[in-house]
């Protein structure tokens, strides 16, 4: 795709780069929302309810009088998390079991593999309303949902790149040397393995950011008065005629960053493993 | 065949009763009392006794599951506690509104993705293979939930042609208030999942023409559109119909989003329902379904797949 492209010297995709620029920039957004927002993100100001876009208010105010780019400002670093944390709770468990079914097969590597596929018995989605319909909701239980919900893709993956590995002469050698279990995989393995996973971890971020925000939406995410992008958009609809941007400025922030997101991940998946373009989604 | 056939079932048996008893430990083993979690935190001691008595919470846990799970397979899921109605025919007759979003979608994610995935790798590089790879790119990112604000803005706030929520019966409405209602659901339903099979049928498409059984067939002289027809299409279309697959999982999650937004009384909206209130025999009997359609969708897929492509019978290995 890319290769035709004039690249600079590091041959990173063009992709890659804007995407990578773009996250960036709306990560550090996120960080400095609470010192450039220009007002309090949840300070009612019931003179100024439903307000259209202005120059004291750029995106707007809501039903309350919130200003809409300050909350969407302070909204940013709950995507964010959803994604990163999501992501990084999946990998701690996922690589581990992948790792350990592929290492020990037999009996060990059933029980993982038949857990594994129990938990995809479910779509996605639904998984999460399931975990989280029972609980409180908040934040955290909701990266903890969706990283758990996205386990097992992290442990086929982790399983099959590692069975891959387990042939190879490296290991062989490691073996005879008598090395243990916990130095192959640990020492042997996962440094090889690291490609594939880095080009599934940083697409999966884009789907962990889709369905935590989805299932905020839904109102099993961050409660009110938490400004998240998702929640923002669900509590808007009653405005949707008379105040569309309430929900437009939350929706927009958000496709921009799922983008920007993906285009890291395909970039990525471009420059480490071409073989596999063209899948994702899930 | 046979073989294959038997061993699917058995394998969709064993998930269906693992999801049983998975379900039920989520919903009774967590931290706190599910009577408490009905009544709400404000509930007299009395009334959290009295509950718990009727349904049965103060037996052991397997005795409970027991009687859940003997109840299903008789095809008695409970009584719903919000709605005070047996939860079967509640859970059913949603679950066919669903099954009308679902199906329709999924032929129009088949025939338009195929379509336009056969029109990209057929005109690699020309302005519209441009403009559909440039849409693919775009319509997979953008969430389901943000798609359905937008098309209520548009078709049912501003240009009023459609109506923004609700659900009409056939029976009630005839066939176009009926139609009404579905439009705006469905391509909501549809734009991702398009994006996506198109993309993956352009690629394995690609492949195709790039292989040299499609080079051997034009060696012999055959007109392009046979060689495309007879010997690229079909290989190419096994990895569509993976992707389709796949995809169910994402249109089933998808019609959860869709039904709470456009107010549609299907089974994902019963399901968002069945948690807001703390509505258990429906939250438990409502994702049983969900697993067994969800099951059978993916078995259907396997055998079109083993159907089409003989080699998979033969390893086993899916």
């Amino acid at each position: 795709m890319s290769a035709t492209v004039a690249t600079p010297a590091h041959r990173l995709p063009r992709t890659l780069v804007t995407g990578l620029l773009v996250v960036g920039a709306i990560a550090l957004l996120a960080a400095l929302g609470p010192w450039i927002a220009p007002y309090d993100p949840d300070a009612f100001d019931m003179r100024a309810r439903l307000q259209p876009p202005s120059a004291a208010h750029w995106f707007g105010t809501d039903e309350f009088g919130r200003d809409v780019l300050s909350r969407v400002l302070s909204g940013a670093h709950h995507s964010i998390l959803m994604g990163v944390g999501a992501t990084a709770i999946s990998l701690a468990i996922g690589v581990p079991l992948g790792l350990i079914a592929a290492f020990r097969r037999g009996w060990t590597e059933e029980v993982v593999m038949r857990c594994i596929d129990l938990m995809i018995s479910l779509p996605p989605v639904l998984l999460g309303l399931l975990i989280l319909a029972v609980t409180e909701p908040g934040l955290w239980k909701t990266i903890l949902a969706v990283g758990l919900v996205y386990v097992p893709i992290m442990t086929r993956i982790s399983r099959a790149v590692a069975l891959d590995l387990l042939s190879e002469d490296f290991v062989e050698a490691a073996r005879a040397r008598g090395e243990g279990a916990y130095h192959i995989l640990v020492r042997e393995i996962l440094p090889n393995a690291w490609p594939p996973l880095i080009v599934e971890t940083a697409l999966r971020i884009t789907f962990a950011i889709l369905l935590g925000s989805a299932l905020s939406f839904l109102g099993l995410g961050p409660q009110p008065p938490a400004s998240e992008w998702g929640l923002m958009i669900a509590e808007s609809r009653p405005f949707i005629a008379e105040a569309p941007w309430i929900g437009l400025a939350p929706g927009l922030s958000l496709c921009l960053l799922l983008i920007a997101v993906n285009t890291v991940g395909e970039g990525l998946r471009d420059l480490l493993d071409p073989r596999l373009r063209g899948r994702g989604h899930g | 065949m046979g073989a294959f056939l038997l061993r699917r079932f058995a394998s969709l048996a064993f998930v269906l009763w693992a999801m049983t008893v998975l379900v039920f430990a989520i919903v009774h083993i967590l931290p706190g009392s599910v009577a408490h979690m009905i009544l709400g935190e404000y509930a007299t001691d009395a009334a959290i006794a009295a509950l718990e008595e009727r349904l049965g919470l103060n037996d052991p846990l397997y005795v409970q599951y027991w009687r859940w799970f003997s109840g299903i397979l008789a095809g008695d899921f409970g009584t719903s506690l919000t709605m005070d109605r047996p939860a079967g025919p509640l859970i059913f007759e949603a679950l066919g509104r669903s099954a009308v979003l679902a199906s329709i979608a999924i032929v129009l994610v088949a025939a338009i993705g195929i379509a336009l995935g056969i029109h990209s790798a057929t005109h690699v590089g020309t302005a519209s293979d441009r403009a559909l790879t440039l849409g693919q790119y775009f319509f997979i990112a953008v969430p389901e939930f943000f798609w359905c604000i937008l098309v209520i803005l548009f078709f049912a706030v501003w240009l009023g042609w459609l109506p923004a929520t609700g659900y009409t019966p056939l029976a009630e409405g005839g066939l176009l208030g009926w139609a009404k209602h579905l439009i705006l659901p469905v391509s909501t339903l549809v734009l991702g999942l398009i994006a996506h099979v198109s993309r993956l049928t352009r690629s394995s498409m690609l492949e195709a023409i790039e292989s040299r059984y499609v080079l051997a067939a034009r060696a012999k002289g055959l007109p392009e559109r046979t060689v495309l027809r007879r010997h690229a299409l079909p290989n190419a279309l096994l990895p569509a119909i993976t992707v389709i697959a796949v995809d169910i999982g994402i249109l089933i999650g998808g019609i959860v989003v869709v039904e709470s937004v456009f107010a549609y009384p299907g089974l994902g909206r019963m399901l968002v329902y069945a948690i807001e209130n703390q509505d258990l025999p429906l939250l438990m009997g409502g994702m049983i379904v969900v697993t067994a359609v969800y099951a059978l969708a993916n078995l259907a897929a396997d055998i079109l797949y083993a159907v089409l492509n003989p080699r998979i019978r033969v390893g086993g290995a899916v």
